[in-house]
């Protein structure tokens, strides 16, 4: 067993590719440099030399565009964006090109790429050095997204994400690189990426609380505060926004009664609401003891100022005030 | 140029020059009747498309490229079937350059089964990797970075293959060529880059687009060995492509090949007379067919005694024979089932 936090198990699963898969290969901006990326791939271009790693003009159009293309002729590649706002620049490579190539060819054709995104938010960045896109990524057919909260998913699904024949969106939080606990992790084990969906990460039975990423890490941290006022919280980790799987949600709500969801994206057709519709649409009248609740952005870009991103960010102490909220209402099951 | 400015490819856009016999060597000459038959294959195939389009049997639209064979077929020559070539909106002749089946092409524009993409992806989406055709898309550009990618992987794997990547003269105004150039050259990647110059993006003839007619500035602006041919003369396309090949092929990088042409029905389906509702000059299109990239060829074949106009008129017959039951089969092919709606999203 070896130990690992949540950036370095993302540079252990490069590592595991790379030494494994010779097909493939890194792209993206500031590969070469210790700054970018935090802890998560440090060192690679030395290891594994320039020629895989290869950081990239200022292009992010052409880098996702020529990753595609790789990735049609036998190549696995990872393309890095360290800040998903810039990576704007690459949607047609992403949207038009690799989300539909297997159906546009007749599923003869497979972009086996894999996009990272890194949310890099906070720190009075402001506007553009700041977004959460997954919701709109989880709106587009044939790609799939995969938003790891834990330290081992973060390396198993990275994995599983550039062992996918499918193009995938995988979407890392810089929040969670220091403040999720050193974990220890077994050997890796190859995980076949259209098996993986939401998942119970903790066992309760007042109320469900579903997050993803960063948000999940807060639903974690909120359970410990309400256990500690005598509330049961479950919490489910969605971990594969796309396609969505909601079955353990709604098993979770079958079991609580409630559900509150935490999302880092806004708050208008984002990924909250379709957790809540997937689980109201499956219930039938009455299973529920509360209407849903959802903790997200507000819909405004983010601001710089410190006194309004501390307004702006969800906090673990709001999904506390939720919860309460939603058990305020009296248990009416017989 | 139609403005007034002074167009930077001279004679290359002046219709009624360059209308002679090609002059062949002779190992031209041993390849011509293939060369022959490939353009007029695609010239066929196309006409019987626009014939269709017309009496309403393709219900999506087609871009042709009747006029452009020249280029398609140029290219081809010297590329082998594990190149990898990346097209447009206007494919078909890149397609058949590369001997993939005219039945093929007919099915999926018709939207049945047995089509190159299944039917899943209709005259605009065309696919045929067995025969190097990676893909064309109707976004403009959208697949010239693919092409990048697709040489970087031939240089990743050592295996000496080439990516193509054909675009219009309109898809030079789009941001993601430049970066795709930069890239190509500073990665030192094995593709070439084929500019079909027709001088028209839709219904805007590039006077009224650009500052110059001439899209190879931007492969000197990034230092990338260019050509500027007349897109009409299939030995010249063939040279040009052949150095260019041989560059990639040798580790040299990317070439840009600037092929000037004009096609001869509008943007879209069937109609010469109009571009998208805007009316097209006929003096021009007259003009421009006694550029025939055909003709040309036929021309100098029959002045070297190595060809006739009753050899000429047989070839003509078989290929409209081949091109008839094509489209009769595919006529009768049947539609793709509905679970391929959902059953191609993704992998398998």
């Amino acid at each position: 067993m070896k130990t690992y936090n949540y950036g370095t198990a993302i540079l252990a699963a490069f590592e595991y590719l790379l030494d494994k898969y010779p097909e493939v290969f890194v792209i993206g901006q500031g590969l070469w440099s210790p700054w970018y990326v935090g802890n998560s791939m440090t060192d690679l271009d030395k290891k594994y030399g320039v020629h895989r790693i290869i950081d990239t003009p200022v292009s992010e159009s052409a880098c996702t565009g020529a990753a595609v293309g790789a990735s049609l002729s036998g190549m696995r590649p990872i393309v890095v964006h360290p800040r998903i706002d810039f990576m704007l620049y690459a949607m047609d490579a992403v949207v038009n090109q690799a989300a539909k190539w297997s159906h546009m060819v007749g599923g003869q054709a497979h972009p086996a790429v894999t996009i990272r995104g890194i949310i890099n938010r906070g720190g009075e960045q402001g506007a553009q050095h700041s977004q959460a896109l997954h919701s709109w990524f989880a709106h587009i057919p044939g790609l799939r997204v995969v938003m790891p909260s834990t330290v081992a998913d973060a390396r198993d699904l990275l994995i599983a994400s550039v062992l996918c024949d499918d193009p995938v969106m995988y979407i890392d939080d810089r929040w969670l690189y220091s403040q999720i606990q050193i974990d220890e992790l077994p050997n890796v084990r190859e995980i076949d990426l259209r098996t993986v969906g939401p998942r119970c990460l903790a066992v309760g039975t007042d109320l469900s609380i579903v997050g993803s990423g960063y948000s999940t890490l807060l639903a974690l941290q909120a359970r410990d505060e309400l256990a500690a006022q005598g509330v049961s919280a479950e919490v489910v980790d969605l971990r594969v926004l796309n396609p969505f799987d909601p079955t353990a949600v709604v098993e979770s709500v079958q079991k609580t009664g409630r559900v509150l969801v935490v999302d880092g994206s806004w708050r208008t057709c984002g990924m909250s609401a379709e957790v809540i519709a997937s689980v109201v649409e499956r219930l039938e009248p009455g299973e529920l003891l509360a209407a849903p609740r959802r903790i997200t952005l507000p819909d405004a870009p983010a601001p710089t100022s410190r006194v309004l991103e501390k307004i702006y960010y969800p906090d673990f102490g709001q999904v506390v005030l939720a919860a309460q909220a939603l058990l305020s209402r009296p248990d009416t099951r017989v | 140029m139609s403005n007034g400015k002074e167009s930077s490819l001279g004679v290359l856009v002046d219709p009624s020059r360059l209308r002679a016999p090609l002059r062949l060597s002779t190992e031209n000459l041993v390849a011509s009747r293939g060369v022959l038959a490939a353009m007029m294959r695609i010239r066929l195939a196309e006409n019987r498309l626009a014939r269709a389009r017309r009496d309403g049997f393709i219900g999506g639209p087609v871009h042709l490229g009747v006029g452009q064979e020249a280029i398609a077929v140029g290219v081809t020559q010297h590329l082998r079937p594990s190149d990898r070539v990346f097209g447009t909106h206007r494919s078909h002749s890149h397609l058949l350059a590369l001997g993939s089946s005219v039945h093929g092409l007919f099915a999926e524009v018709l939207g049945k089964d047995t089509g190159h993409s299944r039917g899943m992806g209709g005259s605009m989406h065309l696919w045929d990797q067995s025969k190097g055709f990676y893909g064309s898309v109707p976004i403009v550009a959208g697949t010239v970075a693919l092409a990048v990618g697709a040489g970087l992987a031939a240089k990743l794997q050592k295996t000496g293959d080439v990516a193509v990547a054909y675009m219009g003269d309109g898809a030079v105004e789009e941001g993601v060529v430049h970066e795709s150039l930069n890239l190509a050259r500073i990665q030192n990647i094995p593709v070439i880059f084929v500019i079909e110059n027709n001088l028209f993006a839709s219904h805007m003839h590039i006077s009224i687009r650009q500052p110059s007619d001439a899209t190879a500035r931007f492969a000197v602006a990034n230092d990338i060995p260019a050509k500027v041919i007349d897109g009409n003369d299939v030995i010249a396309v063939a040279e040009a492509a052949e150095e260019a090949v041989t560059r990639a092929r040798a580790g040299g990088g990317p070439s840009f090949i600037e092929a000037v042409t004009y096609r001869w029905y509008g943007h879209v389906d069937w109609r010469d007379d109009i571009d998208v509702g805007v009316n097209r000059s006929q003096d021009d299109v007259a003009n421009w067919k006694a550029r025939d990239p055909i003709a040309r060829l036929r021309a100098a074949m029959v002045a070297h005694g190595y060809w006739s106009f009753e050899k000429d008129a047989e070839l003509e017959a078989n290929l409209t024979r081949e091109v008839e039951e094509a489209w009769e089969r595919a006529m009768q092919d049947p539609y793709p089932a509905a679970s391929s709606l959902l059953d191609r999203v993704y992998a398998k």
